[in-house]
């Protein structure tokens, strides 16, 4: 017999004084076998060591070791971009041809637990707070529906409380009506839990780890589930245990060591993908946004040549993975990177709650930079040559 | 004397069949009126149920659509999305796809022939796609295929005919038409493997990442062709071993 779960401890009980490895009640704890791996490598990763020697070895192989693919995240591989952008394009025509997806976020809730000092969903931050119903919900998706996308990604703040599992459940069992892939970016789960939301229609989960560097993740986020290292990191790991179909990955880039926080995403990806052969494995790549009430968050050291450099690595060293361009950034970069290594790209994007069939009633996340409607980025894949993709998975 | 290509029981002129994968309405265009392709592969997770750039759209009449279980991880689902794809109106071919490995794409064959069983059973005119291993080919043979379609190197990598002497064994064993899926980067690979007896290509990656994309699928067309031609012409194999001019054997009388 099966004992009764645990339910998992209320967030208000994670605080700056809890130890930020150890797991909480009611998490689950699928050991740390990937985790022990990514982290050992990140740490004795030296992006200094390398030489341009080293880069032009890796960008002459046809299948990149972890070695390689540090090589071109280093210092040394940046006089060669232009020389990766051509391999990365390559790799990209090879894969997935001149197609490129299309979807958009949709934001149900935006009450967050966590305080993460960078964010600007994080508790402490005074802004307008808020939570669709279900016809609140259904009305965004018609909106988002007659802009003719069929890629959904559902976001919510990180919120047990006030957007539990049932809710957001209930919330894509609608979107199923109007789309046909789902995506959820929420906070991390329960294996049970990431196994009902695929029964409910859920195939990609994407979880941002923000930063692979312990030490200075919990400088960053100081109190809420968020604060539990482990039990994010290996939030990809129990999803595909629940049986998702395609996890996605991230590194808040300039948030620490953005060289070492790419390896550990690429390298993260990489083992999974060899621990679970049928995963289907994303990335994205954000850099830090201002946000509102603390605009002295910036990009520091991630300039556009850095980000390019760091999608190229990914595309090089996982040339299958689909990789996903930010609304971050701002139209002519993202136009020029699907043309390159990038091949999903959102767009008609509103980052607050409740913006597409009406007016914003909570505030949004972020600053985005490229604010185009899905006939604008459609029409800008077009003129590069490439074909928009509005849905290339099935349901099964 | 009329040379043309039979799967389960529908014949074909051409012997080149459009791969999906990468696809765009100039690849659709330039495959049937450069490349003469009369089969176009349809990935049904890409099919549209309406909306904007629905591939159905794209497919001149005329043309038959051969739909795809891509996506599928297993026997089941493919069974559930060529199901599906009928229900669609897509018709009864279905070329199954099961991939277990998101990496290199490569179909995993024991589900390919339960799969076959069941969809054969249902009706489908099935074409499963398949790593070239003989006692598989028959296994499919048994289930009830329609012809067997053993790739040449992995998905999208352009290599050539890698597996040239497993392809090889299947046409000279089995008497379904071998169709050389995956890998055929180059017109001259494309008519190399229609030398050896192959009784269609399939391409995609080839012709849509070419810099004239009409050109390409002529040439594929023309490669197509001549191998087909030498095929029939009874091309002498080429030996492994030399033969002397002046044989050892040569002295014998009677």
């Amino acid at each position: 017999m099966e004992n009764e779960k645990t339910e998992i401890i209320s967030a208000k009980y994670i605080t700056e004084q809890t130890n930020h490895m150890e797991y909480q009640p009611g998490m689950d704890n699928i050991g740390s076998e990937v985790q022990d791996e990514v982290i050992s490598r990140m740490n004795a990763y030296d992006a200094d060591a390398y030489m341009a020697a080293d880069v032009l070895r890796a960008l002459r192989k046809d299948v990149l070791s972890p070695e390689d693919f540090g090589a071109l995240l280093s210092p040394a591989a940046l006089p060669f971009l232009e020389q990766m952008a051509q391999r990365a394009q390559a790799e990209t025509r090879k894969h997935f041809g001149n197609s490129v997806q299309m979807f958009t976020p949709l934001y149900i809730a935006n009450y967050c637990e966590n305080y993460c000092i960078y964010c600007g969903f994080n508790c402490h931050n005074k802004i307008r707070r808020a939570k669709l119903d279900m016809d609140e919900v259904e009305q965004e998706l018609k909106a988002i529906a007659e802009t003719g996308l069929q890629e959904i990604l559902i976001l919510t703040g990180e919120s047990r409380a006030m957007s539990p599992v049932s809710y957001i459940g209930e919330a894509v069992k609608l979107a199923r009506k109007y789309f046909r892939v789902i995506g959820i970016e929420i906070y991390p789960l329960n294996v049970d839990e990431y196994a009902y939301l695929h029964e409910c229609g859920v195939d990609y989960v994407t979880v941002f780890q923000e930063t692979y560097d312990d030490q200075k993740y919990k400088t960053l986020h100081l109190g809420g589930h968020k604060r539990i290292f482990p039990y994010r990191l290996n939030a990809q790991e129990r999803a595909l245990m629940g049986g998702m179909r395609g996890v996605g990955f991230a590194a808040l880039l300039g948030l620490s060591d953005f060289r070492k926080d790419a390896f550990a995403t690429g390298l993260h990806a990489y083992l999974l993908q060899r621990k679970y052969p049928h995963a289907e494995i994303a990335f994205s790549c954000p850099r830090l946004r201002p946000i509102i009430n603390n605009d002295k968050i910036n990009p520091k050291d991630v300039h556009e040549p850095q980000l390019l450099q760091v999608v190229c690595a990914y595309r090089i060293f996982m040339p299958f993975a689909s990789i996903t361009i930010s609304t971050r950034e701002r139209a002519g970069f993202r136009d020029n990177i699907i043309g390159i290594a990038a091949t999903k790209i959102s767009a008609g994007v509103d980052v607050g709650i409740g913006g597409h069939s009406g007016e914003d009633k909570g505030d949004e996340q972020f600053e985005i930079s490229d604010g185009r409607s899905v006939d604008e980025v459609y029409q800008a894949i077009c003129d590069h040559g490439l074909q928009p993709v509005m849905a290339d998975y099935l349901y099964v | 004397m009329k040379d043309t290509l039979v799967i389960g029981g529908h014949e074909f002129q051409s012997r080149f069949i459009l791969g999906s994968g990468k696809y765009s309405l100039d690849l659709i265009n330039a495959a049937v009126q450069n490349a003469g392709a009369q089969i176009i592969t349809l990935a049904l997770r890409r099919a549209n149920e309406g909306g904007t750039a629905n591939i159905l759209d794209y497919i001149p009449e005329g043309v038959t659509l051969l739909p795809n279980t891509s996506g599928a991880r297993n026997a089941d689902e493919a069974v559930r999305i060529a199901r599906l794809s009928r229900a669609c109106g897509c018709g009864d071919f279905v070329k199954i796809e099961i991939m277990r490995d998101s990496k290199y794409l490569l179909p995993d064959n024991q589900e390919t022939i339960r799969a076959t069983e069941i969809l054969a059973n249902e009706g489908f005119v099935v074409m499963p796609y398949m790593y070239p291993d003989l006692n598989v080919a028959r296994d499919l043979v048994n289930a009830g295929a329609a012809s067997i379609m053993p790739l040449a190197a992995p998905i999208g990598t352009n290599k050539g005919l890698a597996t040239r002497e497993f392809i090889k064994i299947l046409i000279d064993e089995i008497d379904l038409p071998i169709i050389v899926d995956a890998g055929i980067g180059r017109p001259s690979q494309a008519c190399e493997a229609m030398e050896m007896g192959a009784a269609a290509i399939m391409a995609n990656t080839a012709i849509a990442t070419a810099g004239d994309i009409p050109a390409m699928a002529e040439a594929f067309k023309q490669a197509i062709e001549a191998g087909r031609t030498a095929y029939l012409a009874g091309l002498g194999r080429v030996r492994e071993t030399a033969s002397a001019s002046s044989p050892l054997t040569g002295f014998l009388q009677d």
